[in-house]
């Protein structure tokens, strides 16, 4: 009954995460958020961490965190990256991207729905004890989306607690959700079994049995309850009722195989032999590898026996033996083909990887020996966890083994721009230089006038606004008066009246001209200031670029150093870890290859025994025939 | 004979309950090498936050930087097959969807389809677009923009519907 309960549990757990993951927003503001959505909805689950990591630490690097875009998506974003860590088997980390939503200050639905993640990932990690604590810390507004699928899980932790009857209670209120239908009766009948109403729980078992859904998972659960059911009432001989509920099964589920073989022995069981034929007739023609075909093939020739038609069986015994034989050989050889590695080479081919489904891709793989017997095997939830977490190290092995072709390649571009820019650097900062106090020059100077024409404002200066040709002109009579006046010597009349005349017009010229000046002067400090604009432009971009050029190759050395350092040592691990799970599956597949042996061989002897058995009695039955003939 | 058919009768109840593996594999070793791998993840994806910024700041500094982005319109059913990017006439980027690349932009993820680096200044960007309408007709739609590259990085988005293809500005 417990490893009923795991299968069922496991089928459950598909359940409830199925509806879980992210979803885009309705307005989109990050595009970065988006990109990691954008890797998160094809399953690259590594690079959607990797992008949501980058911004969230970047988003809380920054001195006002509102003003970045992914401010408004924070919260989905924490949510986002905790489920991307889970669907890449991060379980540890998710839970404490969560646990830090939880202790935040956060809404009271956003806490209520990060401790139903935190719950789920602790059952899903084989720790009901935490995630019943954890779910029952909930309380008050629950956001409504999840309101079903919380009291699922809580039904489900329960459940892994012994609380039975409490479980049964939530569930009995599920039965209306259509998300969970299958799902919640099924757990029902399971929880009320538990919980010692055997009755009453095989009638939500014999229900889910019949539900008749459009959904692959709803069928595969219907199937699977009658399957339970079935072989249930058979070990209890109630043969009548065990092959009804297993005839219900579909012919062409997963679950078909198993119930065909226990219709049969159901009808047997009842002395019904020709009956049995018709469900293990449909078997024996199946895929061989097949546990319940093989044991048909068994099954068929017993009946035959059963109805004395001995000679058939004996046919068909002896067929069964030769089949044994070389599905025999074919598992010494795929024990053999693991053994010398092969298996693991297999699961690494890169066609496996185009697909979600890669387990459904390894079936459609040519038949390589080490395949063939692993399928029920790779049903099972820890090799497929094993599975998986070999394939994440090969994929992590390669990205590493890039990144390190990566750090040489930028090694070589730094190198590359060093030995450009270092000659050429001298003589443009030589140069650089001049022209840099040339420029602060002129820019002191059109400080100084426009410092100055600000003043003339208040204190008009005619003066200042003299042209040069006026000031060479001024100059020139200062010096005729100079030299007049140098012997000491009074100047004549004339003379003196006609450099008076001569100031007198330039100084008209000046002050008449003054507000004309004044306002040229303001239009061309105007004007040089839109040149300065540009030169301060150019200027910047030229400080840019130059830094830029310093920065292309300077100050990545330790960086990169650092970096070599951990890719080696996560390499090393890699490597470690990879050869340590692969033996893991190695011994999996060894132990289930040779299991399936061991069963073969078993019925190799009884089809020995049953062979001999039936001739004899043929050999017995024809003479008896002769005799009375 | 009997006793035969209740040995086979028994292995039916075998079938049904879960697959049992060899004992050389217990539980404890597979929960103790899965919490190593989740260790060397974290590791791995701690390299590689700090090897893309690494990437960034050598490849792309933040003056030069632009990057063009490419989203469907909510709601769109058109099949996108391929998107060309040119900027100033040059082919920088060129796409060919897979299902899963098209089913992701239509739950509305958003596709980094280039990183580069332009000068400050104006630019010209051209997306053609190759796919088809929902009605099976061929799609082949060409549109120009232009937009202006300041001293901080450039985000441009793409934003795609069968009717129109439309710059969005960030």
């Amino acid at each position: 009954m417990s490893r009923l309960f795991v299968i069922l549990t496991g089928l459950m757990l598909f359940a409830s995460s199925a509806s879980a993951g992210a979803s885009a927003p309705k307005e989109l503001k990050d595009l970065y958020f988006g990109e990691a959505l954008y890797h998160a909805f094809q399953g690259e689950w590594f690079d959607a961490i990797a992008r949501l990591d980058t911004e969230l630490q970047q988003h809380y690097r920054l001195d006002e965190p509102e003003r970045d875009t992914l401010y408004y998506h924070i919260n989905q974003a924490e949510f986002a990256v905790g489920d991307f860590e889970l669907a890449y088997r991060m379980h540890r980390r998710a839970g404490r991207a969560i646990k830090a939503v939880i202790e935040g200050n956060v809404d009271e639905r956003v806490r209520n729905e990060a401790i139903f993640r935190l719950a789920r990932i602790y059952f899903q990690k084989d720790q009901p004890v935490n995630a019943l604590y954890a779910v029952e810390r909930i309380k008050g507004v629950v956001p409504l989306g999840i309101r079903d699928d919380l009291a699922f899980l809580r039904a489900q932790i329960l459940m892994a607690n012994g609380r039975f009857a409490e479980a049964a209670g939530i569930l009995r209120d599920l039965q209306g959700a259509k998300d969970l239908e299958g799902f919640s009766t099924y757990n029902l009948g399971i929880a009320l079994m538990r919980d010692g109403k055997e009755q009453e729980g095989r009638r939500y078992l014999d229900y889910t049995g019949q539900i008749r859904s459009a959904e692959p998972l709803t069928l595969a659960l219907e199937d699977k309850s009658n399957l339970v059911l079935g072989s249930k009432l058979l070990k209890e001989q109630d043969f009548k009722d065990a092959k009804l509920v297993l005839d219900r099964v579909r012919l062409n589920g997963p679950f078909s195989n198993r119930a065909l073989l226990g219709s049969g022995w159901a009808d047997a069981s009842q002395g019904r032999f020709k009956r049995a034929l018709v469900p293990w007739s449909i078997l024996v023609k199946r895929e061989v590898t097949d546990e319940a075909v093989q044991e048909a093939m068994l099954a068929v020739p017993y009946a035959y026996g059963k109805l004395k038609v001995y000679s058939k069986a004996a046919l068909m015994y002896g067929n069964a033996l030769e089949k044994f034989g070389a599905e025999i050989d074919k598992l010494d050889a795929s024990i053999k083909s693991i053994r010398e590695g092969h298996f693991l080479k297999a699961l690494v081919r890169e066609e496996l990887k185009q697909d979600a489904d890669w387990v459904v891709k390894l079936r459609k793989l040519p038949q390589t020996p080490e395949t063939f017997y692993l399928l029920d095997l790779m049903a099972s939830h820890d090799f497929q966890e094993s599975l998986k977490n070999y394939l994440d190290l090969e994929e992590l092995r390669k990205k590493l083994e890039n990144w390190e072709t990566d750090l040489d390649a930028f090694e070589e571009i730094i190198q590359l721009r060093r030995s450009y820019y270092e000659p050429l650097l001298p003589a443009i900062d030589l140069e650089f230089r001049g022209l840099d106090s040339q420029m602060r020059l002129r820019l002191e100077q059109r400080d100084r006038i426009k410092k100055r024409l600000k003043a003339m404002l208040v204190v008009p200066r005619p003066d200042y606004l003299a042209t040069s040709k006026e000031r060479f002109i001024g100059e020139q009579i200062r010096q005729l008066e100079q030299k007049l006046k140098g012997g000491g010597a009074a100047a004549p009349d004339a003379i003196d009246a006609r450099i008076k005349r001569l100031r007198g017009v330039l100084k008209w010229n000046i002050y008449t001209e003054y507000d004309k000046r004044l306002t040229d002067a303001y239009r061309h400090l105007r004007e040089l200031n839109h040149e300065v604009d540009l030169l301060q432009k150019q200027y910047s971009a030229f400080v840019r670029t130059r830094q830029a050029a310093t920065q292309s190759y300077g100050g990545y050395d330790k960086g990169i150093r650092r970096q070599r350092i951990l890719i080696r040592a996560a390499r090393e691990k890699v490597g470690e870890l990879m050869a340590r799970q692969g033996h893991m599956l190695e011994v999996m597949a060894v132990n289930e290859l040779g299991r399936r042996r061991e069963r073969l061989t078993e019925f190799q002897i009884k089809a020995r025994f049953a062979l001999a058995d039936s001739y004899d009695r043929a050999v017995r039955a024809q003479t008896r025939e002769r005799m009375g003939r | 004979m009997l006793c035969w058919l209740r040995v086979i009768v028994l292995g039916v109840s075998v079938l049904v309950s879960s697959v049992a593996y060899g004992q050389e594999v217990s539980r404890e070793q597979i929960k103790g090498l899965d919490e190593q791998v989740q260790e060397i993840k974290t590791d791995v994806l701690a390299i590689a936050a700090e090897l893309n910024q690494l990437e960034e700041k050598l490849l792309y500094p933040s003056n030069t930087e632009v990057s063009v982005f490419v989203s469907l319109v909510s709601g769109e059913t058109f099949r996108l097959d391929s998107v060309e990017v040119r900027l100033d006439g040059k082919p920088v980027a060129h796409h060919i969807y897979t299902f899963k690349e098209l089913e992701a932009l239509r739950k509305g993820g958003v596709q980094l389809i280039y990183t580069g680096n332009i000068r400050t200044g104006e630019h010209d960007l051209q997306a053609s677009v190759i796919g088809k309408a929902s009605g099976g007709a061929d799609l082949h739609k060409t549109e120009s923009f232009e937009f202006a590259k300041d001293v901080g990085p450039r985000i441009v988005e793409i934003s795609l519907a069968a009717q129109r293809i439309k710059l969005k500005d960030r």
